[in-house]
């Protein structure tokens, strides 16, 4: 039983890390947003392995259903098509890989390895007690009653916030265009560009036969 | 009763949320386009939490403060995402890009 729990998180670190992998690397940023969608999946399984069931239902709720819909409502009003094929890294990105690679390998590895973890002595008879979700609720009516309640005003500033910021007076509102106002606007230019001498000669020519018969 | 604490030690999953926040943290930095770094927050936020979600369980599993730390993360993790993407329909709107790189006008 052991060693399934033991398989188990080892696929569901390598899901997550792969997941997480191609998010940063993927050159679509429409399919960075759904590894990332994939990624909080293994979160949420992996919060469901270690016993907070509450924790991974709401990963699910919130970051799968919630956030990710956002980022890719914000994907959809913000892209234009001829920065697709541009590069999505920085040019110097070695060096962005240097300092995130530079800290698991010097920091994050040793410390968690060479630490001595107190770790609570296994309970011999009776299963130790594990706080639920019926304890959560609990704890956020009493000793945490003023986060939760400095939580609820966060959102509802950010709510505010995010309306003002994204909201634009009437009088000076440009339009953003869809993805298929771009592509017709696009279609359109080319067109202007293939078919710019013929309207040239098609003009000039009623006018002459005209000349002529006149 | 099998479970997670005996299965698997506490440095693996320590040292895999180490690894999401380092991938995070490259695509904070490395991206060009707003709305990818973003996705780059969002992973290390995610890894901060599996971290707290793994001490609540290895070393306090009868207090609830680990649980409700995390689900306070993602409440703020949640605001922030509402807050920047709406930025970036601003700037968008403003610039017509959402390349970090050409969003420069503060540059000295």
């Amino acid at each position: 039983m052991n060693t399934l729990i033991t398989i188990l998180f080892l696929v569901f670190a390598v899901f997550i890390l792969v997941a997480a992998i191609m998010t940063v690397t993927v050159k679509n940023i429409v399919h960075a947003a759904l590894w990332l969608i994939s990624s909080f999946f293994g979160v949420g399984a992996l919060y469901l392995l270690m016993e907070a069931e509450f924790l991974g239902v709401a990963q699910v709720l919130i970051y799968v259903g919630a956030v990710s819909i956002l980022i890719l409502f914000a994907i959809m009003l913000t892209r234009d098509l001829e920065g697709s094929q541009n590069r999505q890294l920085t040019p110097r990105w070695w060096i962005a890989l240097l300092v995130p690679a530079a800290l698991f390998g010097l920091l994050i590895v040793p410390t968690v390895m060479t630490h001595a973890w107190q770790l609570p002595p296994p309970p011999a008879g009776q299963p130790p007690s594990i706080s639920g979700a019926q304890q959560i609720g609990t704890a956020f009516m009493r000793e945490y009653l003023l986060p939760f309640e400095v939580a609820a005003i966060l959102l509802l500033v950010a709510m505010i916030g995010a309306i003002v910021v994204a909201f634009e007076e009437r009088e000076q509102r440009r339009r953003v265009l869809t993805l298929a106002e771009q592509v017709r606007l696009r279609r359109q230019r080319q067109q202007q560009v293939a078919t710019l001498p013929e309207p040239a000669v098609s003009a000039v020519q009623p006018s002459e036969a005209t000349g002529g018969e006149t | 009763m099998p479970s997670m604490t005996e299965a698997v030690p506490l440095p693996w999953v320590l040292t895999l949320a180490g690894a999401l926040f380092c991938v995070g943290l490259f695509g904070a930095l490395s991206r060009r386009n707003t709305v990818g770094i973003l996705l780059g927050i969002e992973l290390m936020l995610n890894a901060v939490n599996i971290n707290l979600v793994a001490f609540w369980r290895y070393l306090e599993p009868n207090v609830v403060a680990g649980q409700t730390f995390a689900l306070f993360v993602i409440t703020v993790a949640a605001a922030e995402a509402a807050i920047g993407l709406a930025m970036i329909i601003a700037i968008y709107r403003a610039r017509q890009t959402v390349n970090a790189d050409e969003v420069d006008s503060l540059r000295g």
